[in-house]
């Protein structure tokens, strides 16, 4: 209990410290949302206009601390440039919820893609005895490595959407629309995402087993008897997965914090393209509130691993 | 057992591949004869017609809105919500009778109040603040009867009746609480989602008999060129309107590929106030440095039309052709004795800031680089991102040269007042008395001929007075899927799909 | 049974530094060369020669300004392989460092320390970039710091976990009670031990820090145009790929090429030990 409440209160501190950093980013980086609107069309009047409009006027802190104020009664603002309809701006929350699922659900097809994959690839390369097989495993996964993510997400969407014909690139069809053709299209994006991936897992397991079958408590538990099964998935995998599922929890975070390459390549309505887009037109509110959702994953999904690993090591809740 | 658990997973994620490809795969509208998808490169900055200001979103609220009048192909003005106008001896009174059996996509006929309400609102009158800086200058909108208009304007400006293509909506619509935006153009707003696109529908009561030929019509916002060309192979896309030279050379056997200039003068804008530049015969030498015919080559496929002032070739009335003052390729000698004149006998170093996100600006910077160096002019790109340009060089004016496209609106003086020395679109700060005197006496003039004259004349000074190095007019090229026919080229920078159909 | 897991003998180890070695010293006399000498001109443009494919004039074939590649490639290999080297150096050093510090000890150093980890790796590496350029100015020192920064909460995490899971370990737990000192644990008992993991993830950063180079110069930080980089290149070629795809395959293999060399070569330098 003692430890929740730690977490919760350093996860508060952590978003606070985040929120200052990115509000901070966004008084020293050049042009603000009004330059962003109007562009070559400037008017001195009409940005005077814009900015009362926006509350731009107002000094920083004032700013700041109304916004804060704003977002822990609940209301996340509305966006400075999408529109909702003629005459209203995009609330935050509809834009952001709108964006999310495409990004969860991208992530979540990835990481079962990297799961089912990677895991019997790294313990087959581990307990694999011919060296032609080591050996190859170690070039093909590190050529796999090697390839630039963006380079992949075309070559994939060239083979598999010109050449196979078996998607259409572009083709995205809105999961409100039409879910099944949704996930199916989703396919292919969290395949690039998912290659390299999958070749750094696989790499990161195996060599994580191999310490591991150097350690003593595996020739005791050989010498106890134990059968070569019991060791390995027992023993041996149970103590490897650690190191993994930290890596893994980093790539979760990563995919569910925004794909922004794979997005943009595929074409997909993500929150990681809703960011570069929002940061290089300057929506604040909706910056804002995205950095702090990316913050909150990463540090959710490692305090899940955190977990995790209390579960795996009982001797880590001891320190 | 876990291994059979790994092959279910598997067999369920392949199938699920299989059901994208099924469902997601069939390439949509291709087959269909009565939509289309446009890809547009970049989001909508407003569903308001009279904030909008983006040109990526007036090219299409263009298919929803109408003005009083609206431009046609040649750039010339044509009647839309008004049947006829009036424009009174001393310039300051319009007249604009109505032309009754225009209905906005809501049902309504458009009434007098509606257009009342619409100029006043874009003008300032409404609530005090202009969303549309030209009509400023309306004092009044009078309603004289249900069919006819009087605007009062505070001075006499040929050029404002372009101003009136501003679009006209419902009366109390800039307030109503559910935003739809409603106009009287060929099509009507169906939905818009952002990063996504906005769809329209068929205007089955639209006012031009016959028009519109489609149903619907869909933008995509496709976010990068490259995608794009995967999206148009891949048929999720039927018209792209901004190709690069090279990937209209890749689609040619595709698809249709139609090119026109555009409405955009690029340039290399020198900072008339910096510590270099301000020599006049070091602007001259950059401008007798460059290869145009070389930049175009490379750049545009030899698709750019060369110029040497601000001014569009397209506006025939008023456009003078000046390219033979520095000429279409460098002239190395002639640069070179410049800056030994000026006192620079070694060369100069020249920094030319591009916004990164222009690909034909990019380019453009690479080859005019390599052409300068030629000269002695050292020059360097600092590419930068597009919000740091505008605070930078064209609010700030901190730069030294800039390689950009300012785009033109069918107003022929609107290229040429921000090179007034006070202008506060001015941002390469070229002074010149003369040219000040002579845009006044443009401004002033009622008679389209003089000025007409006035404006060559402007096109003059600023060109032999080097107040930026004028490069060329880029082409739009768009591809077409090879079924759809009668895509029409404005001058301006419209995406009009009234006219566009599938061939039977 | 325990042969299985025994280290492969020294003539297999060989071949892959063997051909690390090779591949490493291709790609880094390219790069020295290129330095001094190129084939042609790295800038010269030419409109007869755009595009032209893979020849003998021109093995890697020229680009949209007739430009040489192989030259560009030489200059750009150079120009990555110092970016990225410095890049993962800076935020591999940094991230042991930090995260041996924290993963072995623990308490409130530890808290604070994840604290800022976790915020850096929610900010998005484009605005702060942004506010590195506005701050400082651009250019590739800036380019480098910027980068370094954003890297290291990788490193960060992967060392820290390393060191929770091996300060307990039996070894380090009798090397403690046998009095061995701090400084020594950490880093002649642990270190050498989290060379296979951190090993990976240097690797994969260096990948990334050839992309986001690019992606960087992008924002103005960084190379500018027209000197080249490979990550400069490919996205360059990007737009290309079709009528082009030599412009793309050169840079884009030329980085497979050196992250591959360079993970070859470690592979074999700790097989060996």
């Amino acid at each position: 209990m003692k430890y929740l409440a730690k977490k919760i209160i350093t996860l508060i501190m952590t978003l606070f410290l985040v929120s200052v950093a990115a509000f901070v980013a966004f008084q020293i980086i050049p042009g603000d949302v009004v330059t962003s609107i109007l562009g070559t069309e400037a008017t001195p009047e009409r940005e005077e206009q814009l900015r009362e409009e926006l509350g731009l006027n107002d000094p920083p802190v004032k700013r700041y601390v109304s916004w804060v104020g704003d977002v822990l009664k609940g209301d996340l603002g509305v966006s400075y440039r999408y529109s909702k309809n003629m005459n209203e701006m995009m609330p935050v929350t509809e834009l952001i919820g709108d964006k999310l699922p495409v990004t969860l659900w991208l992530a979540a097809i990835a990481v079962i893609l990297i799961i089912v994959a990677a895991i019997p690839l790294g313990v087959f390369w581990a307990k694999s005895k011919s060296h032609a097989m080591d050996a190859f495993m170690g070039v093909f996964t590190q050529a796999a490595m090697a390839i630039p993510s963006f380079f992949l997400g075309i070559i994939v969407t060239y083979l598999f959407g010109i050449v196979f014909k078996v998607f259409a690139p572009g083709g995205y069809v809105s999961y409100q629309d039409n879910f099944p053709g949704f996930l199916g299209y989703l396919f292919f994006p969290a395949l690039s995402v998912a290659i390299p991936k999958i070749a750094m897992t696989a790499r990161f397991l195996r060599n994580s087993m191999l310490t591991e079958m150097k350690a003593d408590y595996v020739r005791t538990a050989y010498s106890k008897g134990c059968s070569d099964r019991r060791v390995m998935y027992g023993h041996v995998l149970r103590n490897a997965m650690m190191p993994v599922i930290t890596f893994l929890g980093m790539i979760i975070a990563e995919i569910v914090a925004g794909s922004i390459v794979v997005e943009q390549v595929f074409g997909l309505p993500g929150i990681g393209r809703l960011l570069i887009s929002s940061i290089s037109t300057r929506d604040f509110p909706v910056v804002e509130i995205l950095i702090l959702y990316i913050t909150f994953v990463v540090i959710f999904v490692y305090f899940l691993v955190d977990i995790l690993y209390r579960v795996i090591d009982p001797r880590i809740s001891n320190r | 057992m876990k291994k059979r658990l790994y092959v279910y997973l598997f067999m369920a994620l392949l199938s699920l591949a299989a059901l994208g490809g099924c469902t997601g795969g069939t390439g949509e509208s291709s087959g269909d004869k009565s939509s289309v998808v446009v890809g547009i490169q970049q989001d909508i900055d407003s569903l308001d017609p009279h904030k909008a200001t983006a040109a990526g979103t007036k090219e299409i609220l263009f298919n929803i809105f109408e003005g009083l009048v609206k431009t046609d192909e040649n750039g010339n003005l044509m009647k839309a919500v008004a049947s006829d106008y009036t424009i009174s001896e001393d310039g300051l009174v319009y007249t604009f009778t109505l032309r009754g059996n225009v209905k906005f996509h809501s049902g309504n006929e458009v009434t007098a109040e509606d257009v009342k309400y619409s100029l006043e609102r874009a003008s300032g009158l409404l609530d005090g603040t202009a969303l549309i800086s030209t009509l400023k200058t309306i004092q009044s909108v009078d309603i004289v009867d249900e069919h006819t208009v009087q605007v009062t304007v505070d001075s006499a400006n040929t050029e404002l009746i372009y101003s009136f293509t501003t679009a006209i909506i419902p009366a109390g619509s800039g307030e109503d609480a559910e935003g739809t935006p409603i106009g009287t153009g060929p099509f009507s707003f169906v939905s818009y989602k952002p990063q996504e696109g906005i769809v329209l529908a068929k205007n089955a009561q639209y006012w031009q008999e016959g028009l519109p030929y489609l149903e619907e019509v869909t933008f995509k916002i496709v976010n990068s060129p490259d995608t794009a060309l995967l999206d148009l192979k891949g048929g999720s896309i039927d018209i792209y309107p901004y190709l690069t030279d090279s990937q209209a050379n890749e689609l040619k056997d595709s698809f249709q590929i139609l090119a026109a200039p555009s409405n955009v003068v690029q340039a290399l804008f020198l900072n008339n106030a910096d510590e270099t530049l301000k020599d006049v015969r070091v602007r001259q030498a950059i401008c007798y440095a460059m290869d145009k015919a070389e930049a175009n080559e490379f750049v545009t496929g030899g698709n750019s039309v060369p110029i040497s002032s601000a001014m569009l070739p397209a506006m025939k009335d008023y456009y003078v052709d000046l390219n033979d003052t520095y000429g279409d390729t460098a002239n190395i000698e002639k640069a070179k004795e410049l800056l030994t004149e000026a006192g620079y006998p070694d060369g100069i170093e020249l920094e030319i800031t591009v916004p990164s996100n222009y690909e034909v600006h990019m380019q453009t910077a690479e080859v005019i680089a390599e052409q300068l160096k030629k000269a002695g002019i050292n020059a360097a790109i600092n590419p930068v991102e597009w919000n740091t340009w505008l605070e930078d060089c064209y609010n700030g004016r901190k730069y030294q040269s800039t390689i950009c496209g300012i785009t033109c609106d069918m107003t022929p003086g609107y290229l040429l007042n921000r090179f007034q020395t006070d202008s506060s679109k001015n941002f390469v700060n070229f002074a010149n008395d003369e040219y000040d005197a002579t845009y006044l006496k443009a401004q002033a003039s009622l008679d389209l001929g003089e000025k007409a004259e006035h404006y060559k004349q402007l096109q003059q000074i600023l060109c032999e007075d080097a107040g930026s190095a004028f490069i060329q007019v880029p082409p739009i090229t768009i591809a077409m899927n090879k079924k759809l026919t009668g895509y029409k080229f404005y001058p301006i920078y419209v995406q009009d799909m009234s006219t566009v159909r599938w061939a039977e | 049974m325990m042969r299985k897991v025994k280290l492969p003998k020294i003539q297999k180890w060989n071949k892959y530094f063997t051909a690390g070695l090779i591949m490493t010293v291709i790609a880094l006399l390219l790069a020295v060369v290129g330095l001094f000498w190129t084939p042609y001109g790295t800038t010269d443009m030419s409109a007869a020669e755009r595009f032209h494919a893979p020849s003998l004039m021109h093995p890697f074939g020229t680009d949209n300004f007739g430009r040489d590649i192989l030259s560009r490639v030489m200059k750009g290999m150079g120009t990555t392989i110092f970016i990225s080297t410095l890049v993962v150096a800076g935020s591999g050093g940094a991230g042991i460092l930090i995260g041996a510090l924290t993963g072995y000890f623990g308490g409130i150093l530890d808290e604070a320390i994840m604290r800022v980890t976790d915020a850096i790796n929610g900010f998005p590496s484009i605005l702060l970039a942004l506010v590195v350029i506005s701050v400082m100015g651009g250019g590739r020192q800036n380019l480098i710091i910027s980068l370094a920064i954003v890297f290291t909460p990788s490193f960060v995490r992967i060392v820290r976990s390393e060191f929770i899971r091996l300060r307990d370990a039996d070894y380090i737990m009798r090397a403690r009670l046998m009095g061995v000192g701090r400084a020594r644990i950490l880093f002649i008992h642990i270190l050498p031990n989290i060379f296979s993991t951190f090993w990976v993830s240097v690797m994969i950063g260096f990948n990334n820090a050839i992309l986001a180079e690019s992606g960087m110069s992008y924002l103005g930080v960084g190379v500018k145009p027209p000197d080249a980089s490979l990550g400069n290149m490919l996205s360059d070629a990007q737009g290309y790929l079709m009528t082009a795809p030599w412009y793309a395959l050169a840079p884009g293999l030329a980085i497979v090429w050196v992250v591959l060399g360079f993970s070859l070569l470690s592979e074999g330098i700790r097989r060996n030990g």
